[in-house]
């Protein structure tokens, strides 16, 4: 689609607030006081466990749920008491959810219909759509014609069509396999860029949820932990939660003093929020691992994994802990298992919780 | 011929036998004419009877009116407790499957003071055993369409009409009836089929519906009483083909093994 066509459909993004939202069922709070703002334009990720919310938080804003106390507040309007079918949200559901008895360009021009747009308008529209997501020759074809990558992307366009003031993204990836996930989630980024529009983006998986959004925000037991932006969330999470939660991370023993944590010889600066004194767990990233083949190591190494450019290795310290470290699978030639290595640990600040 | 395919050959020829030969039996009886004689007279004297003509087309209204009130009653009902009130399927379908329980005989006894009633406020019209016919209708009905609801995810394909900007009514008849056309077809045949087949309520209650007057011609014309119920068979048999093939013919969303190994 030209850049033209884009700002055609575009609406431009709106501020969404999300507040003190609560939400129980039965016995279980799923929302505990949730509260979120979106900035106009911004993709924001909401990353957890399952049964953390997320979902339910996400079902809030497009109307699917309601709430038991809170706001939704966007572009200005209070929308908390407003009907889903007035709401102006497209969603795209992990589920597979085009309408069997419609062709894709008919699926796509649903939300333009319920909007009684006329017949022409409503397919020029639809056709537009589909060959933004790449089906412009698909069409005709009925759900069961397509694949689940397919029906994803016109399940987006679908979304797309009705203008929506907020893109909702429930898992759309999770049904998919590898490939076709990783092709559709840079799609989505690519459009939601073009078009400008605020979206709330709900998965389980990181890397996604790093990869995609702007900011992400780790959710457990209907409480946002931290909220910010991949990078920071990565290198300086906030709790111990996100600490592990995000990424992988060695849980090694240590003594805090004084903002610090010796780790395997090494002084390492503490983050924020992390246990200050005594012993503690340290908890390090495996990029932060450094590892160098050397006879006169006291460690060994366990095993290797080769992921392409990469290599993650296992590695047993002198006091029987297991230690992960990844480094460039150049580096990895000389690490075979049973081969003695130094470790050591780089002086990136870590996270710590009292041990 | 392997063993398994002459068997299964043979349980069709069985089956064939069994289900046909009492059909090949009625038109023998209903085309005799004494002394080895073959006669249509009996056929014939079906677009002659007056009795029988008034019974078919009441028959026939009745078999209309129940199909719509029972799916008008139905479709909206359990399509609503699938999607808001999930809780409730198994009193609903509890409710629905009762009539099947009790004897029609029992339900006459506590139909006769309502037809009363019927018959005081909305006269005596033999058209009101719609109300006793979509009852007992129910059960075979609630099958039908709930087994279509459950092979679609109607859950997430309301909530994605709903949020496309749809209304509850959009969604039932643009999204759900759509798509459970064929279960639809299944509940309107079978009910077609239960109303022109049932005798005992409308004979207790004194309305002359299409068996009772097929019951009462017997007694005094039996060739034509047997020309009519086959003819009353195969005009079901028929409008099951009919419906059948439509359902099957406008029903898209069904992928065929093929389709769904090209899109795999």
């Amino acid at each position: 689609m030209s850049a033209e066509a884009a700002s055609d459909t575009t609406r431009g993004g709106v501020q969404v607030r999300l507040e003190d939202m609560c939400r129980s069922f039965g016995p279980v709070r799923a929302l505990d006081g949730l509260s979120l703002e979106i900035a106009p334009g911004e993709l924001v990720a909401l990353l957890g466990p399952s049964g953390c919310g997320k979902t339910t938080a996400l079902r809030a804003l497009a109307g699917l749920d309601q709430l038991d106390s809170g706001r939704i507040v966007v572009g200005g309007a209070d929308i908390t008491t407003v009907s889903a079918n007035r709401r102006d949200m497209g969603m795209v559901f992990q589920a597979y959810s085009l309408f069997p008895n419609m062709t894709a360009r008919d699926n796509v021009g649903y939300g333009l219909l319920m909007r009684r747009v006329a017949t022409a308008e409503r397919r020029r529209a639809a056709d537009e759509l589909l060959e933004l997501v790449g089906l412009g020759t698909q069409a005709d074809r009925y759900p069961h014609q397509l694949s689940g990558g397919q029906q994803q992307r016109v399940a987006l366009a679908r979304a797309l069509a009705i203008k929506p003031k907020v893109l909702l993204l429930d898992e759309p990836l999770s049904a998919l396999d590898a490939k076709v996930r990783v092709q559709l989630r840079d799609e989505i980024r690519r459009i939601q860029l073009e078009f400008g529009t605020t979206t709330l983006f709900v998965t389980h998986d990181q890397e996604e949820a790093l990869a995609l959004a702007d900011r992400v925000g780790v959710m457990r037991a209907g409480r946002l932990e931290q909220l910010t932006s991949p990078t920071e969330l990565y290198a300086r999470p906030r709790t111990a939660f996100v600490a592990e939660f995000v990424g992988l991370t060695n849980r090694i023993a240590g003594t805090a003093e004084s903002e610090s944590v010796q780790v395997l010889g090494t002084r390492v600066p503490l983050l924020p929020g992390s246990a200050q004194t005594g012993p503690v767990t340290a908890l390090v990233r495996p990029e932060s691992v450094r590892i160098a083949a050397d006879p006169n190591g006291d460690a060994h190494v366990l095993a290797t994994g080769f992921l392409g450019a990469l290599c993650r290795v296992q590695v047993q310290l002198a006091g029987g802990d297991v230690v992960l470290a990844q480094v460039s699978a150049a580096d990895a030639t000389d690490l075979a298992p049973g081969r003695p290595v130094r470790v050591e640990v780089a002086p990136t600040p870590v996270f710590a919780t009292p041990a | 011929m392997t063993g398994r395919r002459l068997l299964r050959v043979a349980v069709l020829v069985v089956t064939g036998v069994y289900l046909l030969l009492p059909l090949v039996a009625m038109l023998d009886f209903s085309t005799q004419a004494g002394g080895g004689r073959r006669s249509l007279e009996a056929w014939r004297d079906i677009g002659s009877s007056r009795d029988l003509l008034g019974a078919i087309s009441v028959s026939l209204q009745l078999a209309v009116l129940t199909v719509l009130g029972t799916l008008v009653l139905l479709v909206p009902t359990v399509v609503w407790v699938h999607l808001r009130v999930p809780r409730m399927r198994r009193t609903v379908e509890f409710l629905c499957l009762l009539p099947l329980t009790i004897p029609a005989i029992v339900l006459v006894v506590g139909l006769a003071p309502i037809y009363a009633w019927v018959s005081y406020l909305l006269g005596n019209s033999p058209l009101t055993l719609t109300f006793a016919f979509v009852v007992l209708a129910l059960p075979f009905a609630y099958r039908a369409i709930d087994a279509g609801l459950g092979a679609i995810d109607i859950v997430t394909l309301a909530e994605a009409a709903r949020s496309l900007g749809s209304s509850w009514t959009g969604v039932l008849l643009r999204i759900v009836v759509p798509n459970i056309r064929g279960a639809i077809m299944s509940a309107a045949v079978i009910t077609v089929a239960l109303v022109l087949g049932e005798f005992t309520i409308s004979s207790l209650l004194n309305y002359n519906t299409l068996q009772v007057v097929i019951n009462l011609l017997g007694k005094r014309n039996a060739e034509l009483s047997v020309a009519v119920s086959l003819a009353a068979l195969v005009f079901a048999f028929v409008l099951l083909f009919v419906l059948a093939g439509v359902g099957s013919r406008r029903d898209r969303s069904r992928p065929s093994a093929i389709e769904k190994g090209i899109a795999g």
